[in-house]
């Protein structure tokens, strides 16, 4: 007998609606593991990646020890995917040290909770972010996007080195944006390749005067900044690659009703404004427009006529009553309708 | 990839390098000249002649981004990107699209299209408009205060109960419908095709244990259960210690029963004449109205059914003594109680009935 389960809040539905596979993909998540027996450094490291990029909680650090994941040994992936699974991260990095491979670092991505790839690298040299202050002045703001620059031959020809320039990108681009502000570029990623170790900088942009409309830029280190020394990896097979690689079909946009493009205003809208009623519209009511008071001016001047004129006053008075009987209300509805 | 970068010379450092606009990417794939013409230099002069290099790429790049056309923001200038040239994989395979439901591939097949309707639909009763389903429905059922009585209704029936439980029946059917289409998308598609936030879980049954979540056991379950373990010993529970206010287990089922083995009253004797009497009874029409078979017989084999009603089953009683109906059942079990000339005629009519089919 099988059975529908359905999520049992509306809360749990939209959790699994966010982790549903979409056309336009979100962001990817980092998850930061821990081996059996770590280091101060590469602790640190796993910290400052994780402060990199937790805005938006794109970024989850666990604490404990795994003794069950190795990565590159086969059965050692399972708690790994388990850990993939349960909270939606499909990047990881995991930080171990051992005799023969001292402060490691694993970088891996997952497709669908099954792992793509890793890439194995050891860590010398490190300085956290705060040792460095965080370039603190022009510290970049948390969440930004950052930009990437590789230099080396070796990023076009050695394949690893290829790997490693895709899983960094991947790592740290963030969101996928159409726009962004020029104010807001303070961040690189800088990687330079000498010998078989990566130099990985963080550092932060600044702006200075240059008298053109391009400033010059400044680099300060912002940290984490660390030799990576390349060691194992492993690719992707092609068929996964593949897979993984499929665009999503391009969609016709909807054509979106009552906006229109003007060469001159630029974007333009049409939209419903629903009839005023001016008629009941709440007015301040002046003392000068009672009804009393028109009718008494109404009389002061006809008996001031009258007077002049002498004759006829009860006449006007009347008319004058006659004219004033309708409400100020109903002229100006028959005014505004 | 990586062809489908731009490529540009940079003129400041010599050679060639890559833009990539869209991830901010800007990579220059040579050694840095004066890294590695070999000049000695200490750690700190190397450090900041890799920062320097860096600054030269990340001036490039901010030298494009600044001359890109842009929209001036309140809190800065904003610069449209292009796409990502570098494609980098997905985390999750590509949506699946829902598979048809037993119904769209029907309809697909007639060409029934689907018609919008209004939400709102108009209330004859209340004379307003209203929702078409849902709360405040039109012509809600549970807002009938009164209901005609018609000249069919049976007396004693409550018509309020009988729309409720057709509006259960109803609910009933969908959810299995629903079911049906989802265990058939997960048989097509695999795991992928059923929407994100459904799943297909097997149900246990109560008695072999496993909790069925949101239904709890009756009482009744429970002592099912209770009277099932308590028996499944070796001695099927005779010589196992009771737990004070146990009941004894309930539903034990049939078992076998032997016959003693000397028996003074006769129990052999009836049931071998049992045997006896239903070997003669096959060939024994003693009991037989000829006439009233023959006419049954030859209804059956027009088969036009009679025009009274029931017309086969009075053919079955056509025979003199069958008595009761339940004498007349075809299976003859009950045969046993009756007299021998009902047996009989249960028989033949078994006969009949075969005879007629062919």
């Amino acid at each position: 007998m099988l059975r529908i389960v359905k999520p049992k809040t509306k809360r749990a539905k939209r959790e699994l609606e966010k982790r549903a596979p979409k056309l336009e993909e979100n962001s990817k998540k980092l998850l930061l593991l821990h081996g059996t027996k770590t280091t101060a450094s590469i602790k640190q490291v796993l910290s400052d990646f994780y402060h990199l990029r937790k805005e938006g909680g794109k970024a989850i650090k666990y604490t404990k020890k795994n003794d069950a994941i190795r990565p590159f040994e086969g059965g050692g992936e399972t708690s790994l995917e388990f850990l993939s699974q349960k909270t939606d991260c499909s990047l990881f990095a995991f930080g171990s040290h051992s005799k023969k491979r001292p402060n490691n670092l694993v970088f891996g991505r997952m497709f669908d909770h099954h792992v793509y790839d890793m890439m194995e690298v050891g860590i010398e040299d490190f300085k956290s972010i705060e040792t460095l202050g965080g370039g603190r002045k022009a510290a970049p703001q948390a969440g930004s996007k950052p930009c990437f620059a590789f230099v080396g031959e070796k990023f076009e020809s050695d394949p690893k080195f290829r790997h490693f320039k895709e899983l960094i990108v991947d790592f740290m681009r963030g969101e996928v944006v159409e726009t962004i502000n020029l104010q807001g570029l303070d961040r690189v990623f800088l990687c330079v390749a000498v010998g078989d170790k990566v130099i990985f900088k963080h550092c932060a942009i600044r702006f200075k005067k240059s008298g053109t409309k391009v400033p010059r830029v400044e680099l300060i280190e912002a940290g984490p900044c660390m030799n990576m020394v390349l060691r194992r990896n492993r690719e992707p097979s092609t068929d996964l690659r593949k897979e993984a690689m499929r665009l999503a079909p391009k969609t016709s946009k909807k054509k979106v009703k009552n906006v229109s493009t003007d060469s001159l205003a630029g974007k333009v809208g049409r939209m419903y404004v629903p009839a005023q009623e001016v008629g009941d519209m709440a007015l301040t009511k002046m003392k000068g427009l009672k009804r009393e008071r028109r009718a008494e001016a109404a009389a002061k001047a006809s008996s001031l006529r009258n007077k002049s004129e002498s004759g006829g006053g009860d006449v006007t008075m009347g008319e004058a009553e006659n004219e004033f009987a309708g409400s100020p209300n109903k002229k100006l509805k028959s005014k505004g309708t | 990839m990586a062809s489908e970068m731009e490529i540009e010379t940079l003129p400041g450092a010599g050679g060639e390098h890559e833009l990539d606009l869209g991830n901010l990417l800007v990579a220059h794939y040579r050694d840095p000249v004066t890294l590695s013409n070999g000049t000695a230099m200490s750690e700190a002069e190397r450090d900041v002649e890799y920062v320097e290099q860096g600054r030269n790429l990340v001036q490039v790049l901010v030298d494009r981004l600044f001359n890109m056309p842009s929209t001036v923001d309140k809190t800065g200038r904003l610069v449209t990107l292009p796409k990502p040239s570098f494609q980098l994989p997905r985390e999750k395979p590509l949506p699946k699209p829902r598979p048809m439901t037993k119904w769209e591939a029907f309809a697909q097949t007639k060409g029934i299209k689907k018609r919008k309707r209004s939400k709102l639909e108009f209330d004859e009763g209340k004379e307003e408009w209203r929702r078409r389903h849902g709360y405040k429905r039109v012509n809600d059922e549970n807002d009938i205060p009164i209901i005609e009585a018609k000249a069919g209704d049976e007396p004693g029936e409550d018509p309020f109960l009988k729309l409720r439980e057709s509006k259960k029946e109803r609910v009933a059917k969908q959810d299995k419908n629903q079911l049906e289409n989802l265990k058939r998308a997960a048989k097509q598609g695999g795991k992928g095709a059923l929407p994100s936030t459904l799943q297909l879980a097997a149900t246990s049954l109560a008695v072999t244990g496993g909790k069925q979540p949101g239904q709890k056991l009756s009482k009744n379950d429970l002592g099912d259960a209770a009277g099932l373990a308590s028996t499944a010993t070796a001695s099927i529970g005779k010589f196992d210690k009771k737990l004070p206010g146990e009941k004894p287990a309930k539903k034990l089922g049939k078992h076998r029963k032997f016959l003693p083995v000397v028996d003074g009253q006769g129990k052999e004797k009836e049931l071998i004449t049992n045997v006896m009497k239903k070997v003669l009874a096959e060939n024994d029409f003693s009991g037989l109205d000829v006439n009233k078979a023959v006419r049954a017989h030859n209804v059956e084999e027009s088969g036009k059914p009679s025009k009274k009603v029931g017309g086969k089953k009075r053919a079955e009683g056509a025979f003199k003594k069958g008595g009761s109906r339940k004498g007349m059942a075809p299976s003859g079990k009950s045969g046993k109680k009756s007299s021998f000339g009902g047996k009989s005629g249960g028989k033949a009519g078994g006969k009949e009935r075969k005879s007629s089919k062919r």
